[in-house]
């Protein structure tokens, strides 16, 4: 998942007449299911909202790995830490591939990585959030990533090749990833008191905005209908969230934890869970910037990539060198 | 414990626990590497160190025979009864010193792990052998990223003469010999480390010309690491990290 909020480069969605004979052909695919490949004629607009989507995606990733890289070095068992470990070294993997179907589209990873820099993209709100204890984590494979495997799920199905194509795989790793979160965190649920304690910490701190990752409610999604048509976006953020909460509510009650939010109950008209409209004006701060870790994120990562600017340019200079050598040496 | 199954131990602690701190410091660089490609290998790195201090320290608690489990000795011990050389315990510095400390200490397990392979005791020669295929790749990966980032920039190739100057005084330790050494070696577990020095020198001289870096010169060695005698101070602030939870919370399933 972890696409919020795509702003869809549109003026609105096209009646077939005004479309053009192009557009109404690339409609056509998209009407039949078939995928859109990088040297298909594309709207522009279009490949500037995959361009957004995907780069977002893959940025949501990179960012990731901090809040779960903050418990690596305090993994409580050697397993722990090499599942941790390797978690993140697949959240990793995800944002290359993510970068790379980006690519695709005519945009490069360094375009990409500068603007997250100069904050012209984002990543997922979700996290802005702080791990603070080591529950956390195992809340962040159950419940984040139980989430974007939700929203993931949906998007194998999306109209752009290469972006599905990553979906199907990232999916098979993200479900991994929800399977071991949920087991740390019924060893912490059903372990002692101050490990049951953490657990509920974690749930009652990260239940809203695990809700959030799916985007504000339908009716306040000004984006979605171009995005519906185009079929880049597959499933509205209501029923994905609707989704997430059925599937989540009787694991949480599995666990023996009390429910994060007193309005949660099944209804049995609808079929679904009831549940409590998050804080929509937190979710809008955070976007904005003025979540809890916004600042330390996004300075973490500036970091990292301006500290190791020398690397980069040693070992381009060293490929280059090496180029220049073989070329004489012929 | 009959003495000879106490040097056992000790040498065990010795491989085990190298491989437990260096994958430590390796995983301390989880998200902050300079492209994410590194990101990938650092933690793959750090995973395999990891996965090798299961087998080192897991066998090293059943000749301890009291019970214990690799993650007792990984989590329970204090600085003083650790006994990795203290190369592996240094704080990472920049990308530089930690591909630089890498390669020195890949090269070292190279040439250990090829010996290691052919041990008396079973046990010791089926870990090596898991263990020396991941080694392998980790010192062609190692010694390719210092002598791309030697032979690199005029700044790049400055940092790791920098970094080879700081590091150099903790290598000798490596190859150091004492009493558990001499008892591995008599009964055909482990070489004497002192006879691994040559192939090292020639692995390590070949690639630091290569990288066009310059070996310093002094013959000086820090050491005290993996006889416990004197740790570095960084090793405590990496296990007040490593172990709080264990520490903190005791007796507890994760």
């Amino acid at each position: 998942m972890y696409a919020q909020m795509i702003k869809t480069a549109s003026n609105g969605v096209k009646s077939r007449d005004e479309m053009s004979p192009e557009e109404r052909a690339f409609q056509d695919k998209i009407d039949n299911d078939i995928k859109i490949e990088p040297r298909d004629w594309m709207p522009d607009d279009y490949r500037k909202t995959l361009i957004r989507q995907i780069g977002q995606h893959a940025h949501s990733e990179v960012v990731g790995q901090l809040p779960e890289g903050n418990w690596i070095t305090r993994a409580p068992t050697l397993e722990r830490k090499m599942i941790l470990l390797a978690k993140v070294q697949d959240e990793a993997g995800h944002g290359l591939y993510l970068y790379s179907a980006a690519e695709t589209l005519g945009v490069t990873r360094d375009d990409m990585v500068e603007m997250l820099h100069a904050g012209r993209m984002k990543y997922s709100s979700i996290f802005n959030y702080p791990t603070l204890n080591w529950a956390d984590i195992g809340a962040v494979g159950w419940l984040v990533d139980g989430a974007a495997i939700v929203n993931q799920v949906a998007l194998q199905r999306t109209s752009y090749g290469p972006y599905s194509r990553a979906m199907i795989r990232i999916c098979k790793e993200e479900s991994f990833h929800a399977r071991q979160g949920y087991h740390a965190i019924m060893k912490m649920a059903f372990g002692t008191p101050e490990q049951k304690r953490q657990a509920q910490d974690a749930v009652n701190r990260l239940w809203f905005p695990a809700i959030m990752m799916f985007g504000p409610n339908d009716s306040d999604s000004t984006h979605s209908e171009q995005s519906m048509a185009w079929k880049i976006k597959v499933k509205s953020n209501d029923e994905l969230r609707q989704q997430f909460v059925d599937q989540t509510v009787p694991q949480i009650e599995y666990l023996g934890l009390d429910l994060p939010d007193p309005g949660i109950k099944w209804n049995q008209e609808r079929g679904h869970y009831d549940f409590s409209d998050p804080d929509w004006s937190e979710f809008f701060n955070v976007i904005k910037g003025n979540g809890p870790c916004n600042v330390d994120r996004m300075n973490a990562r500036v970091k990292a990539w301006e500290d190791g600017q020398w690397v980069r340019d040693g070992l381009m200079e060293h490929a280059r060198k090496k180029a220049a050598r073989k070329v004489a040496a012929e | 414990m009959a003495a000879d199954t106490e040097k056992l131990l000790q040498f065990l602690l010795r491989t085990g626990d190298n491989t437990l701190v260096l994958s430590h410091r390796v995983s301390e660089w989880c998200g902050h590497s300079p492209i994410l490609e590194e990101d990938i290998a650092l933690a793959n790195t750090a995973l395999d160190l990891i996965g090798q201090a299961q087998m080192w320290l897991g066998y090293a608690a059943q000749v301890q025979g009291d019970g214990k489990s690799a993650d007792d000795l990984a989590f329970l011990r204090d600085a003083w009864d650790f006994r990795n050389v203290l190369l592996c315990e240094l704080p990472n510095g920049d990308f530089g010193r930690t591909l630089l400390r890498q390669f020195l200490f890949d090269a070292y397990q190279s040439v250990l792990m090829g010996r290691l392979i052919k041990s008396s005791d079973e046990t010791v020669a089926g870990i090596a052998a898991k263990a020396s295929k991941e080694v392998a790749y980790h010192v062609e990966r190692s010694a390719d990223t210092v002598v791309g980032l030697g032979d690199g920039t005029a700044e790049s190739h400055k940092r790791m003469q920098v970094a080879l100057d700081y590091l150099w005084p903790y290598v000798g330790e490596m190859f150091e010999s004492d009493a558990v050494d001499t008892a591995m070696a008599e009964a055909g577990i482990a070489p004497d480390p002192a006879s691994l020095r040559a192939d090292f020198d020639a692995l390590v001289g070949r690639v630091l010309a290569e990288a066009t870096l310059t070996r310093p010169d002094s013959p000086f060695t820090h050491k005290g690491g993996r006889t416990g005698r004197m740790h570095t101070e960084h090793l405590g602030h990496m296990l007040a990290n490593m172990q709080w939870l264990q520490r903190a919370y005791p007796g507890c399933e994760w």
